[in-house]
């Protein structure tokens, strides 16, 4: 036991050392930070978006929602054990997909239109066939250990998990079977988001550490700190240069990937809740925050300042999501009602 | 691919996993901080003035305006 402990004495020595290097090569590189770039930019000055629709249908918490490709449908996920599919333009449910398990964290749209998939505390990812006559369970795919916190497909035959088992997952839909496993996070996986170019993707963790990983071969080829509590959400900016993410902590934070680091921080001392979930718009320089608080607050993501806030949830804002075609930004709540801003 | 389960996994195989994982993000080339944020503003600006949540959008043009007369809330 005693040379054992040495053993890992001498790992953690050596790791240490490690990040003292790379803490000194972050450090070497950072000549400016992104409020410095921004100084001569022109302020957005108070964006004030409109409530223009409030979706009712759903009889508990809402969790989850995700705008599919077309950018008027957009399917919602609550513990009322209901997948709702709505087209937001008419406001009216397309379809409805009763769940297995009532206690559903995520959902996801296919970019084709012909798939959504759900998971949550029963461990599993169901994928349904939503074009049939009546919405048909495709795959399940059962082999995490925890809860399913994020989901993402890739096509109609890939699709990303993140799960609290630590892991994150990709399957392929024709066999059901896991492909890859990204094994390096060791705190509950909370969230996941696919590069532009879908050449790879970063997860947020309740290690507090975002990491980005090869969607092809596993490995993790970055890992990002700083916050100092679980990250709830996370999304890449349009550029596929940089990330955001969302923390347990209160703040927001950008992160560099080919610098290696934050380059922004998003945190005001009136704002006290926890950060559930995130949006950018479309050219990335709002970032709509779901906070504990029951709002969504609008960051600057260039100067860093709060330039505005959604205000009409009863409850905590639970997902958030702004189409392809940045026309406007949806809010879920656990209120079980979805709103629609512009 | 076996799944691993991290709750098998002792100290010492997360110690090896931390240290193999620092042993390749050392090797990372990192570009300057000015110059990435530099061309992030520039990314964002050129596409600011088509940004609908920036800028606004007309009635005629808004997909998710009321249809009818009044909204009740």
């Amino acid at each position: 036991m005693a040379s054992e402990k040495a053993e890992i004495d001498a790992l953690k020595k050596e790791c240490d050392g490690l990040r003292t290097q790379i803490e000194a090569a972050r450090k070497a590189v950072n000549d400016g930070s992104m409020t410095g770039a921004s100084g001569g930019v022109a302020s957005v000055g108070r964006v004030q978006l409109k409530l223009r629709k409030t979706l009712k249908g759903h009889l508990a918490k809402i969790y989850a929602m995700h705008w599919a490709t077309d950018s008027k449908q957009m399917v919602s996920a609550s513990q009322d054990g209901k997948l709702l599919v709505w087209d937001t333009h008419t406001g009216n449910k397309l379809v409805a997909v009763p769940l297995k398990s009532a206690w559903v964290m995520s959902v996801a749209f296919a970019p084709s239109g012909n798939l959504v998939a759900s998971g949550g505390l029963d461990n599993i990812c169901t994928v349904y066939n939503i074009k049939a006559a009546s919405p048909k369970t495709l795959r399940e795919l059962d082999a995490h250990t925890g809860y399913l916190s994020c989901c993402r497909f890739l096509s109609d035959s890939e699709i990303l998990t993140a799960s609290g088992d630590t892991t994150c997952c990709l399957w392929d839909l024709e066999t059901g079977k896991q492909k890859v496993v990204f094994t390096n996070h060791i705190g509950d996986c909370m969230s996941l988001a696919l590069s532009p170019d879908m050449n790879t993707f970063i997860s947020g963790a309740c290690d507090s550490l975002a990491k980005l990983w090869d969607v092809r071969d596993g490995t993790c080829k970055q890992t990002f700190s700083g916050h100092t509590s679980d990250i709830n959400a996370i999304a890449f900016f349009h550029s596929g240069n940089a990330i955001i993410t969302g923390s347990d902590d209160c703040a927001c934070k950008m992160y560099d990937l080919r610098s290696d680091q934050e380059v922004i921080n998003y945190q005001d001392t009136s704002l006290n809740a926890g950060v559930t979930s995130l949006a950018l718009s479309s050219s990335g320089r709002l970032i709509f925050a779901g906070y504990d608080d029951f709002n969504c607050h609008i960051w600057d993501s260039l100067k860093g300042e709060k330039v505005g806030v959604l205000s009409g949830h009863d409850n905590r804002v639970s997902c958030t999501g702004v189409p392809e075609d940045g026309l406007g930004v949806c809010t879920g709540s656990w209120d079980s009602f979805l709103k629609l801003w512009n | 691919m076996p799944v691993i389960n991290v709750d098998e996994l002792t100290d010492k195989d997360k110690a090896v996993m931390e240290l193999n994982q620092r042993k390749l993000e050392v090797k990372l080339e990192r570009w300057l901080t000015s110059k990435c944020c530099e061309e992030m503003k520039d990314y964002i600006q050129e596409r600011v003035e088509e940004d609908t949540l920036v800028k606004g959008i007309s009635e005629e043009k808004n997909p998710f305006k009321e249809k009818g007369g009044c909204i009740i809330c």
